[in-house]
């Protein structure tokens, strides 16, 4: 139940009382609430659960953990 | 994918396995870790991780399954909701297959009659309200930190549009509170926590820290990709190893330390901590969240005073002491053979994020 999957913005609107946004989720467009991630722009990537985005997916993050991996396999 | 494949790197997964395997080598027992997240026992049996540490590494499944932790008491009390007069139960899809007491279930009360709705968000259960002004339409609130900052939204923007028959049951779980529950019976020896990656985005990653400094126990949060999963389990090796434990964040991605201060800030205006019953572990203090005083006129709890008989468990189901880690779903003798996916007799066996289901679906030696 609390699966979230990884999806980008395409679109924003701004309602009220919070702003919603257009996902393509599983080749499906969305609509999903950015009640909890207000912040998030067009382009960004959204972790989307229940309809809602639950936290912005950084991609420096990202890489730096991908980086972290390989570097802790490196001398085996 | 972006942010899927990347963390599927079958090279890379191969080194950290590699890894985890000559960090325990010199170890007579493997390393005892607690996935506390039903989506972590699914992803681990799917991408076949079990058997790749096999001897090295063994995972025990934890109390992350919202539906299986759901008591029967609860259940029992949203089957009874959905049965009030004009009333429209919204509910996530895994609650209407659960058996609650004497064997009944969300699905076989709307079999007769009672109009239980399955929505994707509780977005599509205001809109329900929208269509039917003059029905009371109840969202049935399930899940844990993750699932309940959309609730309160979704409560909130009831307000600010002035639908007046929306409400809320909510039956939600607090993960920190059952963690402690397991860890303080201390009748599971484990090594590492494998933390929650969807809860801690909202909850931080610092919400753990108690693990190491109440417990000495390492936590590891993790997403649900095999790099995401093996890269907690190898720095969890070695937090035990080493004898160091700390909160590691392997998702960074996606959580912060901090959390989402938004879906908290949410979460504090609609919710108060409460007792929560859970399956397997009883009531425990400060483990739930309730509507506030000022949301009463939205608390289905208060709206509809249900009555019950007193709830019984399904009788034979293990499901209690598999959301703890004391048994494993092949230790129960109705599994398999009676109880299936398709004949569920407890929850472990109905949700997604079961250890049953995830047994049964993935498992091929039990
Ligand atoms: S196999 Fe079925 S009866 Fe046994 S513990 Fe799992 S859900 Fe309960």
């Amino acid at each position: 139940m609390c699966l979230a999957i990884p999806t980008q913005i395409i679109a924003i609107e701004a309602t009220s009382p919070f702003p919603q946004a257009t996902v393509v989720l599983e080749g499906v467009e969305r609509r999903i609430s950015l009640a909890l991630t207000p912040e998030a722009q067009v382009g960004d990537y959204v972790l989307v659960h229940t309809g809602y985005a639950i936290s912005r997916v950084d991609a420096v993050e990202a890489q730096e953990t991908l980086a972290m991996l390989a570097e802790m396999t490196a001398y085996q | 994918m972006k942010f899927i494949d990347e963390f599927r790197d079958p090279a890379l997964a191969r080194r950290l396995v590699g890894q985890i395997r000559q960090m325990t080598a010199s170890r007579a027992a493997p390393v005892r870790l607690m996935e506390f997240c039903g989506g972590h026992t699914h992803a681990a049996y799917r991408f076949g991780l079990r058997e790749l540490l096999d001897g090295a590494v063994e995972l025990i499944s934890g109390p992350g399954c919202p539906v299986c932790v759901t008591a029967a008491a609860d259940l029992d009390r949203a089957i009874a909701l959905a049965e009030w007069p004009d009333v429209i139960l919204a509910t996530f899809g895994d609650m209407v297959r659960v058996p609650g007491s004497r064997v009944q279930t969300l699905q076989a009360a709307r079999a007769r009659g009672a109009d239980v709705r399955v929505v994707y968000s509780p977005l599509d259960a205001l809109t329900l309200a929208r269509q039917h002004p003059a029905r009371p339409v109840v969202m049935l609130g399930v899940g844990f930190e993750t699932t309940a900052p959309g609730i309160a939204a979704a409560l909130v923007q009831a307000e600010t549009e002035r639908i007046t028959n929306f409400s809320a049951l909510s039956l939600h779980k607090l993960t920190p509170p059952a963690m402690r529950a397991i860890l303080g019976a201390g009748d599971v020896p484990l090594d590492g926590i494998i933390g929650p990656g969807h809860v801690s985005a909202v909850i931080g990653s610092d919400a753990w820290g108690f693990l190491p400094r109440e417990y000495g126990i390492a936590c590891a949060v993790a997403g649900f990709e095999p790099l995401d999963l093996l890269g907690a389990i190898a720095g969890l090796v070695r937090a035990t190893v080493e004898g160091v434990p700390v909160v590691d964040n392997l998702y960074m991605r996606g959580v912060r330390s901090e959390g989402n201060p938004t879906a908290l800030a949410l979460l504090n205006r609609v919710f108060e901590v409460g007792t929560a019953k859970w399956r397997g572990l009883g009531a425990l203090p400060d483990s739930g969240l309730r509507l506030r005083a000022e949301w009463a006129h939205r608390n289905a709890a208060r709206l509809f005073p249900v009555t019950r008989e007193p709830a019984r468990e399904p009788p034979g189901c293990r499901c209690g002491d598999i959301v703890r880690g004391r048994s494993a779903p092949m230790d129960c003798p109705l599994f398999r053979r009676v109880c299936t996916p398709e004949n569920p007799i407890g929850p472990c066996m109905v949700s997604n994020e079961g250890a049953c289901a995830a047994v049964f679906q993935y498992a091929v030696d039990f």
